[in-house]
């Protein structure tokens, strides 16, 4: 297992917006979370990456517990966020933006191989190169977030709602740009909106709703399981009744 | 005559052509979808509409009346309503907070009324639960998930009573539920009276809703038909949607 939360209680302030959520991502893995607006799902997201402490609970990743940990040391450890949207600095270049992805290496030779890496999974990153990320459409954008969120390697990319702003042509490209990633060895965790492309590009998936976990198991199963789809994927009760 | 009419409108930043002599008219009444690829000009026709940008040529008519060129807050007592990709909400304060300020964008004469009348946080409380965040009236706005925060932008907006509202990808980051949710509440206010214009990239939620659609390319419009006729366009699978 290579995360693993177990019952988890973070929030903001104003009480907590997680209520006890265990789940788990197994090493190759793409793992995708949906569930009701307001459920928790960027906030499980924001936990793990140690941009907000959990109040109760533990979180152990690749053998060991990263609770209470800093952003910067569990992204040293090899977990990597893509937030919801818009994380590009709009007046850098599309290579200083990659760049900056590499800013805890010190080995010049190293960031250049790294580079090289991502310009041939995103070719967005060499052709664009000396362009202001401002300048991409929003799926270029895209692909320039996940580029940065490679240069250090990591072991588990989180995206948060990759899909949002994309056009859908531009969208089924990114899906399999995400299982492109997987394929090269990175487990995914993905938050998604657009439930069905997700848990189609999904192995498991997880349902949350009110800041717990409801459902966990395989994407088809979850995909199948018509009171899931009628609750949370768009469908009707209706259609549940008349299937 | 149309309610909106935009004709010839170019419009570049640097030497890129944003927009390039493009023409759209909006019906009164109707609902009417803008669909089209990422980078395609689809929100700086937006920004265009509102005030927010000034084109290079061409014109934009709001009831007969010229606007090129006047100002957001002009273009806005117009009757013109809209709400932003990235939302715009004033995240230190509450909910309900947020509700009040959008009442005195209506200008003073409302701000009157909002002392005189003391329904008026009844009011503000009947459009959040019709957008269905009622339960969140006391939460800070910062508090919200990102798909709770475009349905209080979109409750921001009706409370100034406006006759034609633009909504850019008011499904993006909703769950499809709510989203469903969403078509419902849009079509109760088309039979109100209220005209809509949608960027959307969620076909579905497109298809459902919209009488109309029109479909955007390289800034100007590439064709436009009822949802089906759309659909079924060739140069539309093609530049959009993907096989």
């Amino acid at each position: 297992m290579l995360l693993q939360l177990d019952s988890v209680y973070a929030g903001y302030g104003g009480g907590d917006v997680l209520r006890g959520v265990s789940l788990t991502a197994e090493q190759g893995s793409i793992t995708c979370i949906v569930g009701p607006n307001g459920a928790g799902k960027s906030t499980v997201m924001a936990t793990i990456s140690g941009l907000l402490k959990p109040r109760q609970g533990d979180i152990i990743f690749d053998g060991r517990s990263i609770r209470g940990l800093g952003p910067q040391q569990i992204l040293a450890r090899g977990l990597a966020l893509v937030p919801q949207a818009h994380s590009l600095f709009p007046a850098l270049t599309v290579r200083e933006n990659v760049e900056l992805g590499a800013y805890m290496l010190n080995d010049a030779a190293l960031v250049r191989r790294r580079l090289a890496e991502v310009e041939a999974l995103f070719p967005i990153v060499r052709e664009r190169a000396t362009e202001k990320a401002g300048s991409l459409s929003g799926g270029q954008q895209r692909q320039v977030e996940f580029a940065r969120s490679l240069m250090l390697d990591p072991a588990l990319v989180m995206l948060d709602e990759p899909s949002m702003s994309l056009d859908p042509k531009t969208a089924k490209e990114m899906f399999k740009t995400v299982k492109h990633m997987n394929e090269s060895g990175r487990t995914i965790l993905l938050v998604e909106q657009n439930v069905r492309s997700g848990l189609g590009v999904a192995t498991h998936g997880v349902v949350m709703e009110s800041g717990k976990v409801r459902l966990i198991g395989p994407a088809q199963d979850i995909l199948n399981n018509p009171e899931i789809s009628a609750l949370y994927l768009g469908g009707s009760l209706e259609d549940t009744h008349a299937s | 005559m149309s309610l909106l009419e935009v004709n010839g409108i170019s419009k570049a930043f640097g030497g890129i052509h944003a927009l390039d002599g493009c023409s759209l008219a909006v019906e009164q009444g109707s609902i009417t979808g803008l669909i089209g690829p990422n980078g395609s000009g689809k929100t700086t026709l937006f920004n265009v509409i509102t005030g927010y940008e000034r084109p290079d040529a061409g014109t934009v008519t709001l009831r007969g009346t010229d606007v090129t060129n006047a100002s957001p807050s002009t273009i806005f007592g117009l009757g013109l309503g809209r709400t932003f990709q990235i939302v715009r909400i004033f995240s230190r304060l509450t909910v309900m907070e947020n509700m009040h300020i959008a009442v005195q964008r209506r200008g003073v004469r409302s701000l009157l009324r909002r002392w005189t009348a003391p329904d008026e946080r009844a009011h503000a409380q009947e459009l959040l639960d019709f957008v269905g965040i009622s339960h969140l009236t006391d939460a800070p706005a910062e508090n919200l998930s990102y798909g709770q925060k475009k349905l209080l932008e979109f409750a921001m907006i009706l409370i100034a009573e406006p006759r034609l509202v633009l909504l850019d990808e008011p499904a993006g980051g909703v769950n499809p539920t709510l989203a469903a949710q969403l078509t419902d509440r849009i079509k109760t206010l088309n039979q109100r009276g209220i005209t809509f214009l949608i960027v959307e990239h969620n076909m579905q939620f497109v298809m459902s809703l919209c009488d109309k659609v029109a479909v955007m390319h390289r800034g100007s419009l590439l064709t436009e038909g009822t949802p089906d006729q759309v659909r079924g366009n060739p140069a539309v699978l093609e530049a959009y949607l993907g096989d």
